[in-house]
């Protein structure tokens, strides 16, 4: 394997793997939490796999999918990968990471979600391990922002391809926002996890890990906008309805992102109203640039219909391509976003998150945000990049067509029952939604749906892995067919006020210490105690 | 830039919106006090034994008619349980953890706060329906974390 590709197809290898492992655990752990008897069946066995779940499709599927993304965009559209050997010692070191904390997980020595609250201890390699993921996706940052800078040598004054100004938006993004994960695992979690300090600061650690927490978000998401805009309006056989906006919205994303973490904390202690509120105002700002891409990118697509000569005022929706699965994959994306979205709203609502603060709501809304809107867009591209990566022709293709309609079902069941139940209560991350037998289970019945839902989600990974798998060993060998943008309809011909990088990064750097800077340092003024490591599982 | 009306139309619908759900949630903040709870206080949790109140969490009731409840929530139990406080009252929680995060969340009501260890929440509730609650942990606290359940007995109280 040495073509132009082969270092994208790897990382794409990877995040399959990772998702298909993770999808496994994701039906057993619906069908515990419904209290359906299966073998093996155990409080240990389902905390394990709900961390590996989270770990496995959170970190490890998305950070490799966009990894390899990167790299075949960069190849593509800027013709050249600089630093390919870094960019490999960077795959092999975050595999490395990822296995030895997958190793430490399924061990049953680091039984603490992918969200690792301290003072839950894991074993250091849990930390180590995920330290080298994000080291190794820093070097990918580097290789990305060496390759553009090199082109830009070549190409001065013209704006950079829109797929990757979408990408150099999401490594600043990363940088900053792993900035707060370094703070909170290499100087707090992996001394403390060592034994070197006797005790952390659980409220610190979560204000840090939420600084990482919801940019994290974003990172999935600006190169799920990416093919979006770039890619999905050329599949339906349109252009792109307009350039400068969607460097806008990638822009905005970059500076608003961050510092909206309190409200992920609205119900902790140690951190004040006022702030709380700052960080509200910032996360309602924040959903501005996902309406913009809601038009422009359905615009597109009608643009696409009205090409195929669609005349009322609806049915240039029927002329689209629905039975190609990347097509079918994105636009259910989008769908699902509708609602990702607007939950999102209402999370962000005081009086609502009181009400839904860590139930199965916020499980049944991250499934439909990341489980569906990035999963399916990430899975929908795997179709349409693997013959370009391998040379091969898609395989099983008509369950292919199938999978992301089966995906799209699965969650609808899942996630529908997930809000609702969590709406009356039911807390998120039980083995048992009978709690200790003392709830009366007005959730029962919806853990049903839900595991229904597992089941048929299951199902469409097991389709997509078995597409995957056949084309990549038994594929037909074809020319690998070019990779086609769409054309705007307006291209931007000149630099603008948002291909201006560096202005927007220094702007996104003091906007986060704005939002951060008092309050973390008013809380270290504070006499606090630190707790010392647990280890209940 | 040049853009197309409908897109600037759109654009600012979509701003006016967020304005809107903005405006909402600083009315009802300031109109209202409906806040999340933010109480900034810190305290021993290797220490919360010889605690003059969490040392032995409990029910009082101020002279003005309110009630204090002192919550520490632990692995996997909360203590007092049951805790009972009468109905129509102004019933301030105040939670801690002696040892690692948990959630303090009467199902059915708005009451719902993180118990962090070193920190004390605290929010003010009053309970209009006299009965039975289900408080749960929400938050993932080891293996027996699901079995982490407590008992709310709001009584029909002094008119």
């Amino acid at each position: 394997m040495t073509g132009r590709h082969t270092l994208a197809a790897s990382h794409v290898g990877v995040a399959v793997a990772a998702f298909g492992v993770a999808s496994a655990m994701g039906a057993m752990l619906a069908l515990s939490v419904a209290d359906i008897q299966f073998p093996h069946r155990s409080e240990s066995l389902y905390y394990i796999a709900l961390t590996a779940h989270g770990v496995l499709m959170a970190l490890v599927f998305t950070t490799f999918f966009i990894m390899g993304l990167g790299y075949a965009l960069a190849q593509e559209s800027l013709g050249r990968i600089t630093g390919r050997g870094a960019a490999w010692f960077a795959f092999w070191l975050g595999v490395a990471g990822s296995v030895a904390a997958a190793v430490t997980i399924l061990r049953g020595q680091s039984t603490v979600l992918y969200t690792f609250y301290p003072p839950l201890q894991a074993h250091p390699l849990f930390y180590i391990g995920a330290t080298l993921l994000v080291v190794a996706s820093w070097i990918w940052g580097g290789v990305m922002l060496a390759s553009y800078r090199s082109w830009r040598r070549e190409n001065p004054g013209v704006p950079v391809p829109l797929s990757i100004h979408g990408m150099l938006a999401a490594v600043i993004l990363w940088y900053l926002a792993t900035a707060g994960l370094a703070v909170e695992v290499v100087g707090m979690l992996i001394p403390w996890s060592l034994g070197l300090v006797g005790k952390v600061d659980p409220l610190l650690a979560r204000i840090f890990f939420w600084w990482f927490g919801h940019p994290l978000v974003y990172f999935w998401l600006i190169p799920a906008y990416v093919l979006w805009y770039t890619v999905l309006p050329r599949v339906a056989g349109g252009k792109l309805f307009s350039d400068r906006l969607a460097r806008m919205v990638f822009i905005l994303l970059l500076l608003l992102s961050t510092p909206v973490g309190f409200h992920h904390q609205f119900a902790d202690p140690g951190i004040s109203a006022g702030w709380k509120l700052a960080h509200t105002v910032t996360t309602y700002a924040v959903l501005f640039p996902s309406f913009v891409t809601a038009f422009t990118v359905i615009a597109s697509l009608e643009v696409a219909g009205r090409m195929k000569g669609a005349k009322g005022l609806f049915n240039w929706i029927g002329r689209l391509p629905w039975g190609d699965p990347f097509f079918a994959s994105v636009a259910l994306a989008m769908i699902a976003f509708v609602f990702g979205g607007f939950g999102g709203a209402i999370n962000a609502a005081y009086a609502m998150n009181a009400m839904v603060h860590n139930t199965a709501w916020i499980q049944g809304h991250f499934h439909v945000t990341l489980g569906t809107t990035v999963a399916l867009t990430f899975t929908g591209a795997t179709y349409w990049l693997l013959p370009r990566l391998l040379g091969r022709e898609l395989r099983f293709r008509g369950l292919a067509r199938l999978q992301p309609y089966l995906w799209f079902l699965g969650m609808a069941f899942f996630s529908t029952s997930y809000h609702i139940a969590g709406f009356r209560g039911l807390p998120r991350r039980v083995f048992s939604a009978s709690l200790n037998g003392e709830a009366t289970t007005p959730w029962r019945t919806l853990t049903l749906v839900g595991a229904v839902g597992g089941v048929i989600l299951f199902l469409s990974a097991l389709s997509f892995l078995a597409v995957v798998l056949a084309t990549w060993l038994s594929g037909q060998r074809i020319a690998a067919p070019a990779f086609e943008f769409a054309v705007p309809l307006r291209p931007a011909t000149s630099l603008g006020l948002w291909d201006r990088f560096g202005l927007w990064t220094v702007l996104a750097v003091l906007l986060v210490a704005a939002a951060y800077a008092y309050p973390v340092f008013s809380l270290l003024a504070h006499p606090r105690y630190g707790s010392p490591g647990f280890r209940p599982f | 830039m040049n853009v197309e009306l409908y897109e600037r139309i759109w654009m600012w619908a979509a701003a006016a919106l967020l304005a809107v759900f903005l405006g909402v949630i600083f009315l009802m903040a300031g109109l209202h006090a409906v806040q999340p709870p933010s109480h900034i206080e810190t305290v021993d949790p290797t220490a919360l034994s010889s605690h003059p109140e969490f040392g032995n969490p409990t029910v009082t009731s101020r002279r003005d008619g309110s009630v204090v409840v002192s919550v520490v929530a632990q692995m996997f139990s909360f203590n007092p349980d049951p805790i009972e406080v009468p109905a129509n009252r102004p019933v301030t929680f105040r939670i801690t953890s002696a040892d690692i995060l948990h959630g303090f969340q009467v199902v059915g009501t708005n009451a719902n706060a993180m118990a962090v260890p070193g920190y004390v929440s605290q929010f003010t509730v009053t309970f209009r329906e006299p009965g039975q609650y289900v408080i749960t942990c929400n938050e993932y606290c080891g293996l027996l974390h699901h079995n982490m359940v407590g008992k709310l007995i709001v009584t029909k109280g002094a008119p």
